[in-house]
């Protein structure tokens, strides 16, 4: 054992050039290498790998170019099969070309990657590495999906930390070129992928001499040229597909020794000596764990401590996990090893052990057997899962599975980190055991996304890892939800290079940004003794004291904290800074902190200010500048008493009410508690209950929605527009108002169909989110005052105990009758009770209205196809689940499979509901005899074009049921299970246009070609909109988004004409700002068509940069310019003569430009490209003219009855 | 026949001069504006509101949402710079000031004196002959006195004086107690120009969206009389040059305001409403009537009928006020 290895690798010598710190993430690391040694990049966004994709599409923009002088070429694909496909052409054709993946994107890649392993080509696809998507979808950190690929033959190397990501991306690189392996270089989603960390950037000199250009141009004549033509992809037979096969071995067995020889040249010019398996710890440790991704940094710095304390410990570190080289892996262990753990970040189901684990076990195993053991005798190996989607490892659980390793008979197969009470393989651990040094400055911070905290404590982070030897790390905590979303921000900052790869347990600064938060986290529970504490308050240090929870004193007093207020929302408004509390709380953070010293502090905010924002003008600089000044003057040290006083205690998580479940589970969940929740608390195949939101009280709105009753003229568009369902409308009998709260509103009805009954508007006010599209879209004007409306925003706090009442008691009135209900109006249709409540989408969004409306329409008879996305993330992202159910127990069954998949998944859910249907209708009429012929064919042929006759289809079901259940025949049985098949059911696919018009159009175009009777519904918000606002071929021209910073150059696709072109597709295009009546119409009519139906869904987004309050306005300038002309097609107009398109909304009003600049994803080009914009902008007004015209000579078509050709 | 004038020490071909409109937005219609004799022109009025707005709007949405989700860290490409400042603008200048021999004169409008010195000093720099200051600020604090405002008047001319060498004008508001104090205020603070008068843009209730509409109207010919009595009497009474704006239409009324002692009259509405070659046909009628009536240059008529040079200096006071009425009875 080499002193080297026992060594941490260093920061360089400089040998090549000077190397500048930077402080980046871990996708920044790896695309700035990819991105200096690539010709050509497909990408395609997926978390957490596609801000690589962003970096380099901004970069190529920006003119920046590779080590060779070039600038790479960027293109976004329609999939990550799609990016593999052009990656393995590029590759075929002699580019440098890569691609950046995660998860599902890296499964649509496997195709490709047998070829372009098989085919020996060189690329690295650098991933980071994504859980896969198995009883449910998770965004987070594991091995499953790089896992899932180690069979195609790319090479697998791992990297742990910021700074490996940048080195072995360029290891990789020039070892890929060197052996023709092609490589996966992976690091852990979200955990390296966007951890912030100060390391050696590599100058282009480093990356000179690393990458030999021998092997660049090796790989260059090996492509396919007219010039030089050969024949590559044959197909081949029995007697030769084997040994073909065979030929690649050779290459194999090289590779790691390629791999290890660039390792070292790496160490000669950089410094930084890394091996294929790097080994920590004793030279004589008698236990090792084995594992490879950041969690061997927790392990590193658990072996460190122990190693202080005389322990007998070491971590094997995996860097090249494929090919796995035996002989490297033996060699790399102490000899005096009797004990080791592997750890896999994945599950195998079924599997005698994880990966690693098993090929640790076959190279001891093949050691023994060819009496090459190195150590004295066979150790004890024991295999242990651990971090599946990014759940916690700390050092806690490292030091558990070190002490399970002194076991003579040690647990295998174990869990460690979760508590698995159902065939327990957890491994208990100590949550107190922590290896944190004293020296390192440990800070939370707890914000809300927009107070832009995370924002600034990236910057805090730079400003210490670039103007003091510090190193720094930070990392960060968001929410499920999409709007009002908190943010937990943890900075570490030391002396020493920072190994912890968790999250912070023992803070000595912790800083609450929002006074809500009070009431929500146990903020201070993770403070150490004496440690500082700072809130942003609107209580003065002299006041402050009483309002704080009891809880919070206690802390403050038992742990002597010290306690600063800053009342930072007075300081944003006296300084122009709205809302945005960033730069002040930052400014405290130093101010207090003594990370720098105080001038020194605030002058790197201020140089670091003028960096972030002077691009956006002196103004924002300046405000900014204001900010850092009069914090300084309003922070203050509060005296804290010694006795505690407050009698103030946090409210309950859910009501007493919530079901079980709800209590038990979800509730613990909401409360940040989760991790503790032990594997029996979970459904074994992801099934949950539904409704479960109306329990999550997330009381976010600073003003809801208060109702004028006198002036309301009851036209019920606010609970249309309303994307939460947090208004709702209901007409009654005026008995059921007895018993009502005072401050209950109710009106008698105006309008004759409920002529004598009340009327009610009613708000949630803990579940509203303040967005106001109610308020705008109220057509009333109170005449003494214009301003006001029938509905005028007010301030929550007052109105919450009141309003919850009213809430309370408007949920016990009767929902109206859908026998009766005038469904195909606005007013009708409100009445009707919303089946998806208080999603988690953002404030103001666009999508819910459209979805709410599906299951007021439709949704106790409701089945949901939901492509991945914002939609499936807002309605099926834990804890909670708006799809709800009525009183009877009916309402919308969902699922999400795929992204991909999402229009062939729900054409199944209509093959299998169509296969009940004809199954239970073949049962009935065998079973006729018994069951009445009059019943029988009632129901086989009973019409349920309303909801009256539905109504009836259902009572003629539930005697048939009853009959059924006095039989006992086979087929009784079966057609008892069957029965309510008989009531028609909705099929709904829903997604996005990334889904529709990208990844899963060629799925979309098969379904509506079927014929089958299924309802898509896009909600097209032109972009993708959930992972960050990427180009989609929705994408209107002129349009700025990522991918297309320059604008997007070519116009939208018009999926709705390319649906039309069947002719059996019904077709609608809505926009409910524009013409709601419109919408309502459209979702009746393609319900009602016995075929596929298309609804496309204009569908305001926060990705447009507009003001959420407004967006019906923009919805609205959008159909008045005809970007977005309304329509309809119905293929039964033409069965009868007529025309099945209409044009339903009028000429062009308004030019393009007076809706598209009301809207910064346009009007910023003018800003970062005036010419182009002004170019672009004539171009999709051409769009518009043309698409015009067009619409109105097909409206304009005359439709003659079909004469069957006599 | 002499047409020429002199404004802000330009020696001018003649006193048409367009004043700040959507006109001067491109570089050919200002180049059709010269061609049919303007003799010098004013650029439309880069808003310095405008200019604030727009970057803290970008800096608001591009940073909306961000930070706060998972998947989205943001929602726009990071682009590293954009043109925020009023660079459209100064480049505007520069193509003018190639393609046309005539003075250019840039015009800001603004409200505070912050943003006036920098855009000031930018637009000297970027070849402006001459700069425009019109200040619109609508006092609708009942707190705030009219001293206040005047102050605000001066305060403003004396920063961008402080910061330009080339020469200063004021568009005014005629809604000052004493115009003529407040005229004389800002001669002696270093105007060398004044423009009477500015014309606000009035706001208009929609009856049926009961909303009220920002609508633009267009001057009527009989604008002129405010401009021609207020330049009638402050003629002599300061050194700063004096351009009447509003209302002017024909030749007839640009004799008329030089005949009160104008240097220049600016035309808006007339040019709006019959394009640039319209000037043309205000210089034909100006010389038509000139020839009939003997005149040979301007500079003979120049203040012959303002408040000092006419027999009854009260027809421009109170008396004339009378008169007007008793014309009707």
């Amino acid at each position: 054992m080499s002193e080297e290895r026992l060594s941490e690798p260093k920061i360089g010598n400089n040998t090549a050039g000077a190397r500048e710190n930077v402080t980046i993430d871990g996708n920044e690391a790896a695309a700035y290498v990819a991105h200096k040694t690539n010709e050509v990049i497909a990408i395609y966004p997926i978390t957490p790998s596609s801000n690589m994709g962003e970096w380099c599409d901004q970069w190529s923009s920006e003119g920046k170019k590779n080590i060779w002088g070039t600038v790479p070429t960027v293109i976004e694909m329609q999939s990550e099969g799609g990016a593999a496909g052009a990656v393995h052409g590029a590759l075929q054709s002699g580019s440098l070309s890569t691609t950046f993946t995660a998860s599902q994107g890296l499964l649509l890649m496997i195709p490709n990657m047998y070829k372009i392993a098989g085919e020996l080509t060189p690329t690295v696809f650098h991933v980071s590495a994504r859980s896969l998507a198995t009883q449910a979808l998770s965004i987070f950190g594991d091995h499953s999906d790089v896992m899932a690929v180690r069979s195609t033959g790319f090479a697998l190397l791992s990297s742990h930390s910021v700074q490996e990501v940048m080195d072995f991306a360029l290891i990789a690189q020039a070892a890929t070129l060197e052996s023709r392996v092609p490589f996966l270089h992976f690091f852990d989603g979200f955990r390296t992928s966007h951890e912030v960390m100060k390391i050696e950037q590599l100058s282009l000199e480093d990356i000179r001499a690393i990458i030999d250009d021998k092997f660049v141009l090796a790989h260059r004549k090996r492509s396919l040229t007219p010039d030089a033509p050969v024949v590559r992809g044959t197909a081949q037979n029995p007697d030769t597909y084997f040994q073909s096969r065979e030929t690649v071995n050779p290459f194999y067995t090289a590779c790691p020794d390629i791999v290890q020889s660039v390792m070292d040249k790496f160490a000669s010019i950089v410094g930084r000596q890394y091996h294929l398996f790097d080994y920590f710890g004793a030279p004589d440790a008698e236990r090792v764990i084995v594992l490879m991704g950041s969690g061997s940094e927790a392990v590193h710095e658990t072996v460190e401590y122990l190693l202080e304390k005389g322990e007998k410990v070491g971590v094997l570190k995996v860097r090249l996990f494929r090919p796995f080289s035996v002989k490297h892996f033996l060699n790399a262990l102490p000899k005096s090893v009797k004990a080791l753990a592997t750890l896999d970040r994945t599950k195998e189901p079924g599997a005698s052990g994880e990966p690693l684990y098993q090929d640790v076990v076959t190279a001891f195993g093949e050691a023994l057997a060819a009496g090459t053991m190195p150590s004295a005798s066979f150790p004890r190996i024991i295999g242990g899962r651990y971090g599946l989607s990014s759940k916690e490892f700390t050092s806690a659980m490292v030091n558990a599975v070190f002490d399970e390793l002194k076991k003579s008979r040690p647990k295998n197969h174990f869990t460690i980190g979760i508590h698995d009470d159902v065939l327990q393989t957890s491994l208990e651990f100590d949550p107190a055991f922590t290896t944190e040094k004293d020296d390192v400055v440990r800070a939370m911070f707890y914000g809300l996304g927009s107070d832009g905290t995370v924002g600034a404590n990236k910057n805090s982070i730079k400003i210490i890892g670039e103007d003091t030897p510090n190193y720094a790390q930070g990392y960060f905590v968001y929410d499920s939800k999409k709007s009002g979303t908190t943010t937990v921000s943890h900075l570490r900052f030391g002396p020493r290079p920072i190994h912890s790869s968790y999250l912070i347990k023992k803070a000595n600064f912790v800083a609450c940004h929002q006074w809500v938060f009070l009431e929500k986290f146990d903020m201070l529970e993770n403070l150490v003794e004496g440690g500082t504490f700072l809130l942003n308050s609107q209580y003065s240090a002299d006041t402050v004291w009483s309002k704080l929870p009891r809880v919070v004193q206690e802390q403050i007093v038992g742990k002597k904290l010290q306690f600063y207020v800053i009342d930072g929302y007075g300081v944003a408004a006296k300084t122009g800074m709205g809302g945005r509390v960033n730069t002040i709380m930052q400014t405290c953070f130093f101010a207090i902190s003594g990370v720098l010293p105080k001038d020194e502090a605030i002058a790197a905010i201020k140089r670091s200010i003028k960096k972030t924002y002077g691009r956006k003008g002196e103004d924002i600089v300046k405000m900014n500048f204001d900010a850092v000044d009069q914090t300084l003057e309003n922070l203050f040290k509060v005296h804290v008493p010694n006795a505690v006083e407050s009698a103030i205690e946090l409210p309950p998580v859910v009501s007493e009410k919530a079901p079980d479940f709800v209590k038990n589970v979800t509730a613990k969940i909401i409360a940040g508690f989760g991790d503790d929740l032990p594997v029996s608390a979970f459904p074994v195949d992801g099934t949950f209950p539904v409704a479960t939101a109306r329990w999550e009280k997330r009381n976010i709105a600073l003003e809801i929605p208060v109702w004028d009753e006198e002036i309301c003229i009851q036209c019920g568009k606010c609970a249309m527009v309303c994307p939460h369902a947090a208004i709702r409308i209901k007409v009654y009998d005026k008995k059921s108002v007895e018993g009502a709260p005072a401050t209950f509103k109710h009106v008698p009805y105006r309008g004759k169909e409920y002529e004598g009954m009340e009327y009610t508007i009613q708000t949630a006010p803990e579940d509203c989110t303040g967005c106001q599209l109610c308020f705008e879209v109220c057509p009333v004007k109170n005449k003494k005052e214009t301003r006001l409306k029938a509905l005028n925003m007010k301030p929550q706090p007052p109105l919450r105990e009141q309003e919850r009442a009213n809430w309370d008691f408007f949920l016990t009135l009767p929902e109206a009758d859908r026998r009766t209900a005038k469904i195909d109006t606005i007013k009708g249709s409100q009445f009707l009770e919303p089946l998806f409540e208080f999603s988690g989408a953002c404030s103001g969004c666009g999508e819910t209205p459209y979805v709410k409306l599906a299951t007021q329409l439709f949704g106790d008879r409701m089945v949901v196809a939901n492509a991945t996305g914002c939609s499936s993330i807002y309605g099926g992202n834990l804890p909670t689940t708006p799809w709800a159910k009525n009183a009877d127990g009916r309402g919308p069954a969902w699922s999400n499979s795929l992204f991909e998949d999402n229009a062939e998944f729900g054409l199944g859910f209509r093959l299998s509901i169509d296969k009940h249907t004809e199954f239970a209708g073949e049962l009935l009429k065998k079973l006729s005899p018994q069951i009445g012929e009059e019943l029988t064919s009632a129901i086989l042929n009973a019409d349920q074009s309303d909801e009256e006759k539905i109504s009836a289809q259902r009572a003629r079901v539930e005697i048939l049921k009853d009959k059924l259940k006095e039989l006992a025949s086979d087929e009784s049985k079966h057609l008892l299970s069957l029965a309510d098949y008989f009531v028609k059911k909705s099929v709904w696919i829903m997604g996005g246009d990334g889904w529709a018009y990208d990844i899963g159009y060629g799925g979309l175009d098969h379904v509506l070609a079927s014929g089958r009777n299924v309802n898509v519904l896009v909600l097209d918000t032109e972009v993708y909109s959930n992972t960050g606002g990427q180009m989609s071929k929705s994408t209107p021209r002129g349009a700025v988004a990522k991918f297309a910073a320059g604008g997007k150059p070519v116009a939208k696709k018009d999926l709705a004409l390319m649906a039309m072109s069947y002719g059996s597709v019904y077709v609608a295009r809505v926009a409910m700002g524009a013409n709601d009546l419109h919408t309502v119409k459209a979702f009746l009519e393609a319900e009602a068509y016995n075929g596929p139906s298309l609804i496309i869904a204009y569908s305001h987004c926060i990705a447009h940069g507009i003001n959420m309050e407004l967006g019906l306005e923009s919805q609205k300038a959008a159909v008045e310019s005809a970007h977005w002309p309304l329509l309809r097609y119905n293929p039964d107009l033409a069965k009868h003569g007529q025309n099945p398109f209409k044009l339903d909304s009028k000429a062009p009003k308004i030019k393009f430009e007076e809706y598209a600049y009301k809207e910064i994803r346009y009007k910023m080009l003018t800003k970062s490209a005036p010419e182009e914009a002004k170019r672009l902008l004539a171009l999709a007004q051409e769009d518009v003219n043309m698409k015009w015209r067009f619409y109105e000579q097909l409206a304009a078509m005359k439709f003659d009855t079909p004469t069957n050709g006599q | 026949m002499d047409l020429s004038t002199t404004y802000l020490g330009f020696r001018l071909k003649n006193p048409v001069v367009p004043s700040a409109s959507p006109m001067s937005r491109t570089v050919d219609s200002i180049r059709a504006m010269e061609d049919y004799g303007a003799s010098a022109v004013v650029l439309y009025s880069l808003f310095e509101e405008q200019i604030r707005h727009e970057a803290k709007e970008l800096y608001h949405f591009l940073s909306y949402g961000a930070e706060s989700y998972a998947e989205a860290m943001s929602y726009f490409p990071a682009k590293e710079e954009y043109y925020l400042g009023p660079e459209e603008y100064l480049e505007h200048i520069q193509n003018v000031k190639r393609a046309v021999d005539i003075p250019v004169i840039a015009s800001l409008n603004g409200s505070t004196v912050g943003g006036w010195t920098e855009y000031a000093k930018n637009i000297e720099e970027a070849g402006a002959d001459a700069l425009e200051l019109n200040v619109y600020y609508i006092p609708t604090d009942p707190n705030r006195s009219g001293s206040y405002v005047e102050q605000l008047y001066i305060e403003i001319l004396q920063a961008v004086k402080a910061k330009v060498t080339i020469p200063v004008a004021m568009k005014l508001s005629p809604f000052f107690s004493s115009p003529v104090n407040m005229a004389k205020r800002l001669d002696d603070h270093g105007a060398n120009g004044l423009v009477l008068f500015n014309r606000f843009y009035q706001p208009d209730i929609d009856l049926e969206t009961l909303e009220v509409e920002p609508s633009v109207v267009l001057s009527s010919p009989d604008a002129i009389r405010l401009p021609l009595r207020w330049i009638g009497i402050l003629h002599k009474n300061i050194r700063a040059d004096l351009a009447a704006s509003s209302g002017i239409h024909s030749g007839e009324d640009v004799l008329k305001m030089l005949m009160v002692g104008a240097n220049i009259a600016m035309m808006c509405s007339a040019l709006l409403r019959f394009g640039p070659k319209h000037i043309r046909k205000v210089l034909n009628e100006m010389q038509q009537w000139m020839i009939a009536h003997e005149y040979e240059s301007l500079e003979q008529m120049r203040g012959s009928m303002s408040h000092r040079a006419i027999s009854d200096p009260a027809a421009f006071e109170r008396a004339n006020y009378m008169k007007a009425l008793n014309s009707f009875m």
